[in-house]
């Protein structure tokens, strides 16, 4: 059955056949997916890339493929960033649209089912779908592929202007007693001089596995908002691949927000392949418990004058464990190529760990890149100050523990976006001080 | 009844004993001054008024309004009306003075058995306080300390003093690093704040601040003792002498 004794690739089993129907492209596509996945396996901390976070556990659960859609799903609207929005949803990985509010759409933006756009109008999706997620080293995204045949599908026309922030709603549901495995799609097409944002929400109950994969395609001018939440549930595995495509005086605020899962990994990777590019990629972790977290980013310089910056925050209590890599490619052609990255995590107990991993890979002469990485303690001569005020101790942590984090959530460009963001930290860590109290 | 009666108190820091057995003892409504040249043990005595991690009393006590203070959290000091005026104010990033401000009124009040007061409330009631001390709506905004100069830093303290009205006030070298128009304001902040119930620690290590804040009592402090104690003349004293003629051979 296998060529080679020691790769482990479970969920390739039960890759759907292609239907006749298929176009031959997407059943082309799909087995190529399926045929890189089998080749790869799933990684091993042997891989370079995924040296800190170890597969196995995940490799040992016995997932099921979603049956049928599950019908009595709600969404959990006190789990999610609290926004007006337009809204539309995926549960396990399959497009709702009847829990989606998606009325009045400006011109010009088309939001739907994957499903139902390569049903209807599949030469649209023949030049995007499938081109940005593979390439080498991603067994996991080739998996998604290997599952392809719905998910969100997101086009903005030249110009097109989204009033109100659209919020993709992933919702993992687990029916009856065993864990299921689902592989949520989105395709994004933001198209030249366009300006959006786009809020993705990943939640659910039970133990499921997601394995995501996203293509995002921002044209030349556009401006796209992009803020991913991760609030999966606590028994979840979270495993995700962005990959981005940007073109001459694109600006692409990205920002990406982690407390979810039992094991959770997001990947980014930012080809800034035009001129005059801004791209900017946060995040924000908070990882309790035995929670494991990674944020993995890739920030590929192809051509000159393109600017990025990367502001990750986390904080990590119990025994979790964090995980934070970030490479910075600047090709031989990213002349005047302006790169920032800094990582700091916050240790709140003695068995929390983090690993963090920057890489700069510079070919270009004319460069300024920076990069930094620090791991510390709450600062005791503030605990101090603020207790000698009259505030107890746990308020006058989690206003430091807010603080901290409040660094990275103000890279988030939309005020309303950022607000929300901001007041999930603090529900976080109301919930867990909670907890706390409970034990 | 006294305020504050300090009792032979001792304290240690890493295992190095600074304070050798101090007495102390202040009544509602007066003003001390404590003078000592560096090194001497006075902050460590506000620290260890204040309760500060790793301050270690090894003998003696402190009763403060009736209780003992020692067995107090720092949050509980506070709520039972001492503030500690740092002589290194700390700068927090990310933590407004606005909200911090709020955030410790509050809290205080929550000890007072007082509702908190809400956000228009509070604007009002800290407003007022702050003109007084030339603390702009700007510095409300900006993150608490960061970035303030000396004397931005110092306002910000007597600041949160009016904000808190403590029962008794330990301002630690409120004065250094100020420039005498700074100063004088700063002295006028404590001035106002008098009142016949609330008493002050204030801890210099020259006497020009106590040419605007008038003390009850002047007290020597050298190498964690108390060597003298009088009025405000024992103040002039020092200023005339230096602190050799008094402290003799244990000043360093
Ligand atoms: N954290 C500390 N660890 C060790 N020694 C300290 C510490 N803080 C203060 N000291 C020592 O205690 C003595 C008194 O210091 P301090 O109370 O700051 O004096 P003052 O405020 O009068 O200048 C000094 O000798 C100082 O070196
Ligand atoms: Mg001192």
């Amino acid at each position: 059955m296998t060529r080679n004794v020691t790769k482990l690739h479970p969920f390739a089993d039960s890759a759907p056949a292609s239907r006749s129907d298929d176009p031959t492209w997407l059943s082309a596509l799909r087995q190529d997916g399926l045929r890189r996945y089998r080749d790869a396996g799933l990684p091993t901390p042997r891989t370079e890339a995924w040296k800190y976070t170890n597969l196995r556990r995940l490799s040992r659960m016995l997932f099921q493929p979603v049956g049928s859609s599950v019908e009595d799903v709600s969404v959990p609207e006190d789990r999610l960033p609290k926004l007006d929005a337009y809204r539309a949803v995926l549960v396990n990985g399959r497009y709702r649209a009847d829990l989606s509010r998606l009325d009045g759409m400006p011109k010009g933006v088309h939001v739907s089912g994957i499903a139902d756009v390569l049903r209807a109008s599949p030469a649209k999706l023949e030049p995007l779908l499938g081109r940005l997620a593979v390439h080498e080293g991603k067994p996991l995204a080739d998996l998604n592929t290997a599952y392809l045949d719905d998910g969100f599908c997101v086009f903005i026309d030249d110009g097109a202007v989204l009033d109100k922030p659209l919020h993709l709603v992933s919702i993992g549901a687990s029916s009856g007693t065993d864990p299921v495995c689902f592989y949520p799609r989105l395709l994004v097409s933001a198209g030249a001089d366009c300006i959006a944002t786009i809020v993705e929400s990943h939640v659910g109950d039970g133990a499921y596995f997601s394995n995501g994969a996203a293509e995002i395609w921002v044209g030349a001018g556009a401006v796209l908002n992009h803020c991913k939440v991760q609030v999966e549930g606590a028994e979840a595995y979270h495993i995700a691949d962005t990959a981005i495509h940007l073109s001459d005086r694109a600006v692409y605020d990205g920002f990406v927000f982690q407390s979810g899962g039992l094991l959770a990994r997001n990947e980014v990777y930012a080809s800034l392949d035009g001129e005059k590019i801004e791209c900017r990629i946060s995040g924000a972790y908070l990882a309790t418990g035995k929670q494991h977290i990674d944020n993995t980013t890739f920030i590929d310089h192809v051509k000159p004058d393109c600017k990025s910056r990367e502001v990750f925050k986390g904080v990590l209590d119990g025994t979790s464990r964090a995980v934070f890599q970030g490479k910075i490619l600047v090709r031989k052609d990213a002349q005047k190529t302006d790169g920032f990255q800094l990582n700091k995590a916050l240790l709140l107990s003695t068995g929390a760990e983090m690993d963090s991993k920057p890489e700069l890979e510079i070919y270009a002469d004319d460069v300024k890149c920076s990069h930094g990485a620090t791991v510390g303690e709450l600062d005791a001569d503030a605990l101090f100050y603020l207790r000698a005020r009259g505030i107890d101790l746990e308020t006058a942590r989690n206003l430091l523990v807010a603080a901290f984090v409040d660094d990275a959530v103000g890279e988030i460009q939309n005020a309303a976006v950022r607000e929300a963001v901001s007041e999930m930290v603090q529900a976080q860590f109301a919930m867990r001080n909670e907890d706390e109290i409970d034990e | 009844m006294a305020l504050l009666e300090v009792k032979n108190l001792h304290a240690s820091v890493g295992g190095k004993e600074i304070l050798k057995g101090i007495d102390l003892v202040i009544e509602p409504g007066e003003v001390h001054a404590i003078m000592g040249p560096n090194g001497s043990g006075k902050s460590t005595l506000s620290y260890v008024l204040a309760g500060r991690d790793g301050y270690e009393v090894t003998e003696g006590s402190v009763q403060y309004d009736g209780q003992d203070l020692l067995a107090l959290a720092p949050d509980e000091r506070a709520g039972a009306g001492l503030f500690l005026g740092f002589q290194y104010p700390v700068e927090i990033p990310g933590v407004t003075t606005m909200n911090f401000l709020k955030t410790a009124l509050n809290a205080v009040r929550q000890y007072r058995e007082e509702k908190p007061l809400d956000a228009m409330q509070f604007l009002k009631y800290v407003r007022e306080r702050a003109a007084m001390l030339n603390v702009t709506d700007d510095m409300l905004r900006r993150a608490l300390n960061v970035g303030f100069s000396g004397g931005e830093k110092k306002r910000n303290e007597i600041l949160q003093m009016a904000v808190l009205e403590p029962t008794l006030a330990v301002l630690d070298e409120t004065d250094s690093g100020l420039d005498i128009d700074a100063l004088k304001v700063v002295a006028e902040g404590v001035n106002a704040m008098r009142t016949p119930e609330r008493s002050m620690l204030i801890i210099t290590h020259y006497q020009r601040l106590l040419d605007y804040i008038q003390p009850d009592h002047v007290h020597v402090l050298a190498n964690g003792r108390i060597l003298r104690s009088g009025g405000k003349e024992l103040a002039l004293e020092l200023e005339e002498k230096g602190y050799g003629a008094i402290t003799g051979a244990e000043a360093a």
